[in-house]
């Protein structure tokens, strides 16, 4: 089986720094798949590329077969991949449901299936009863919540997700988990996830990839991966273990 | 991959007739404001009875600027790009449908059919070349300024258009209204702005609650979050601009008619522009009753003042200017979100009608 997101030899340099450099990796369908390492080390830079927010440097990268490389974002979230933005990016003036109905309306034309669609995920993020709100007025793991429901009612088949766990307690981590695994289950839903919560990483993900200094350095099934003695060194550390 | 196909296939779902009425539907209006709004438009509908000449001048006034507000706010208030140009818009469609009548006798109905697409063009020339080469914030509002200058300078120099000695529509003294060629009385001129006004008000509802409105207001709350949802920003924008230049170029129309003179020196000018957008920035920018009342609140309050002024026999140049200036002033540090979201929040409306 071919991979769904392929990502080969992939370099982002911002003048002289090497933010991503020589990265490859490949989501399977189906895939929970969680990218982790220390801050700086290049993961929403290499998130950004596979966006099409940033055109990369050096490498290839293909969605589903096609090349999406230097495509602009727009084109990709079009083609079926949703993403989340790590400094969270609501559409702050809107209601917390005109924000999902945006989202829904890419594959809804008109407006009044957009809003049931809107609806059916704001429910499934727990966010149905702040829906009347000002996305502004949400507080910050609402909003991160909102994020990731803005992506999702635009159908991807390919979910991309920054730090969505960052700053939940640890149980609105365990129910933030628990969704998508039942997204993943239920709907095939393809996902691959940036996270420092451990935790969480350790509940979702079926593989794992650490980056450090935008190299890869390690790349496997979860237990493997927290036990080389690289990733201890550059980025877990003995205590987390 | 199934999923992912019957989305794609969604239902082309044409905006017909009923789909138009039905998101006209003002069941989710308060009920309190559709009275005040039922009476407000009687009111306007009944003025003509019961006013001089001079106040009439006035609604007339007053409405041209709730009409034009309203059409710069599709632009600025629902898309977020800021024109200071917009007399570029009023000028193509004064001038055009203006010296289509006098050269060849055109009604200004047809000539419509000329200025209107012009006017759209214009737009759609500004709007690809800011949006091409990422031209956008303060930039944006120098170009359409730019381009407004251009307009003026060109039409101030083109023969066709009388030049620096202006463009005159015959004028005789009217027993009857004539609407097909807009030969009439000031009456006349009232029911045709007030028209205008109602329908670009319901035009614009029906925008803002449409797709491209909130593609638009996503472009406007945050553009790289609008193209992380899949919209195309381009186009979006476009048909903001373009939309926008249409509906302004249709006051253009009514400007030529009503006063009967040109002169590309003052249609064009940037204090055009500018009596343009406050209306919206006083009454709210982006709301759809904003530009209505900022409209009545700057002229209404503007022409009493003159008429104050007149009274007790002061006169002062460019008190009206300063006046504006003193309003826009208050306004941006009280309220800036202008008056109707305040005033919406007091008669417990919703806020963003
Ligand atoms: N737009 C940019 N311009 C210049 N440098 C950038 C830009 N974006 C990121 N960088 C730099 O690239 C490197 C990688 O940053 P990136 O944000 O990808 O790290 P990260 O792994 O997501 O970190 P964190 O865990 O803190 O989010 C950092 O050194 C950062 O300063
Ligand atoms: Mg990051």
């Amino acid at each position: 089986m071919s991979a769904l997101l392929s990502v080969a030899g992939v370099s982002k340099r911002f003048r002289g720094l090497l933010a991503v450099g020589n990265v490859s990796l490949d989501v399977m369908e189906r895939d929970i798949f969680a990218i982790i390492g220390p801050n700086g080390a290049g993961k929403t830079t290499l998130f950004n590329t596979i966006c099409g927010v940033f055109r990369p440097d050096g490498g290839t990268i293909a969605f589903a077969g096609e090349r999406i490389d230097g495509h602009p974002p727009d084109e990709v979230c079009r083609l079926g991949i949703g993403r989340t933005f790590q400094l969270v990016r609501p559409f702050p003036g809107l209601s917390v449901l005109d924000n999902v109905i945006i989202g829904a309306l890419l594959h809804h034309r008109s407006v009044e299936d957009a809003r049931a669609r809107a609806e059916e995920v704001l429910r499934r993020l727990d966010l149905f009863n702040q829906r009347h709100q000002r996305a502004a007025s949400l507080t910050l793991p609402d909003r991160k919540r909102l994020e990731v429901a803005r992506a999702l009612a635009t159908q991807p088949r390919l979910l991309l997700l920054d730090e969505v766990m960052a700053g939940l307690r640890p149980t609105e981590v365990d129910r933030m988990v628990a969704i998508m695994t039942e997204l993943n289950r239920t709907s095939g839903l393809t996902i691959v996830l940036i996270e420092h919560v451990m935790r969480a990483v350790m509940a979702l993900a079926t593989r794992v990839l650490v980056l450090h200094h935008g190299a890869v350095i390690a790349q496997g099934a979860p237990a493997e991966v927290v036990r080389d003695p690289q990733v201890i060194k550059s980025y877990l550390g003995a205590e987390e273990l | 991959m199934t999923r992912q196909v019957d989305a794609l296939q969604a239902k082309p779902a044409p905006l017909g007739r009923s789909r138009f009425l039905s998101t006209l539907n003002l069941a989710n209006i308060p009920r309190r404001g559709l009275i005040l709004l039922a009476v407000l438009l009687a009111l306007l509908i009944a003025a003509p009875a019961f006013t001089s000449d001079y106040l009439l001048s006035i609604l007339i006034l007053i409405l041209y600027f709730a009409y034009t507000g309203q059409a710069w706010n599709v632009m600025m208030g629902f898309a977020g790009q800021l024109s200071l140009g917009h007399a570029l818009y009023v000028g193509i469609g004064a001038y055009m449908t203006a010296a289509l009548f006098i050269h060849f006798g055109t009604p200004p109905w047809i000539g419509l059919l000329v200025s209107v697409p012009i006017a759209m063009a214009a737009g759609a020339v500004i709007g690809f070349l800011a949006f091409r080469f990422r031209v956008a914030g303060t930039y944006f509002a120098i170009l359409t300024i730019a381009f407004a200058e251009f307009a003026r300078i060109g039409f101030d120099h083109w023969d066709w258009v009388g030049a620096s000695s202006g463009l005159f529509l015959p004028v005789a003294t009217y027993t009857q209204n004539d609407l097909w060629h807009l030969r009439g009385r000031p009456i006349m001129f009232y029911y045709l702005i007030l028209a205008m006004t109602v329908l670009a008000f319901l035009l614009c509802r029906w925008l803002l609650g449409s797709r491209l409105g909130y593609f638009w207001q996503a472009v406007r709350e945050d553009e790289d979050a609008a193209r992380a949802v899949g919209i195309a920003t381009f186009r979006t924008k476009m048909a903001a601009v373009v939309i926008s230049a249409g509906l302004t170029s249709f006051a253009g129309m009514f400007y030529a008619f009503y006063y009967n003179n040109l002169f590309g020196e003052q249609v064009f000018s940037i204090g055009r522009s500018i009596e343009i957008i406050l209306g919206p920035l006083i009454g709210g920018v982006g709301t759809l009753f904003g530009p209505v009342l900022g409209a009545f609140l700057l002229t209404g309050l503007a022409e009493t003042l003159t008429e104050i002024l007149g009274l007790i026999g002061v006169d002062l140049p460019g008190a009206k200017q300063v006046f504006y200036g003193f309003c826009l002033l208050l306004v941006v540090m009280v309220m800036p979100e202008g008056v109707w979201p305040w005033v919406a929040r007091k008669l417990g409306l919703e806020t963003r009608q």
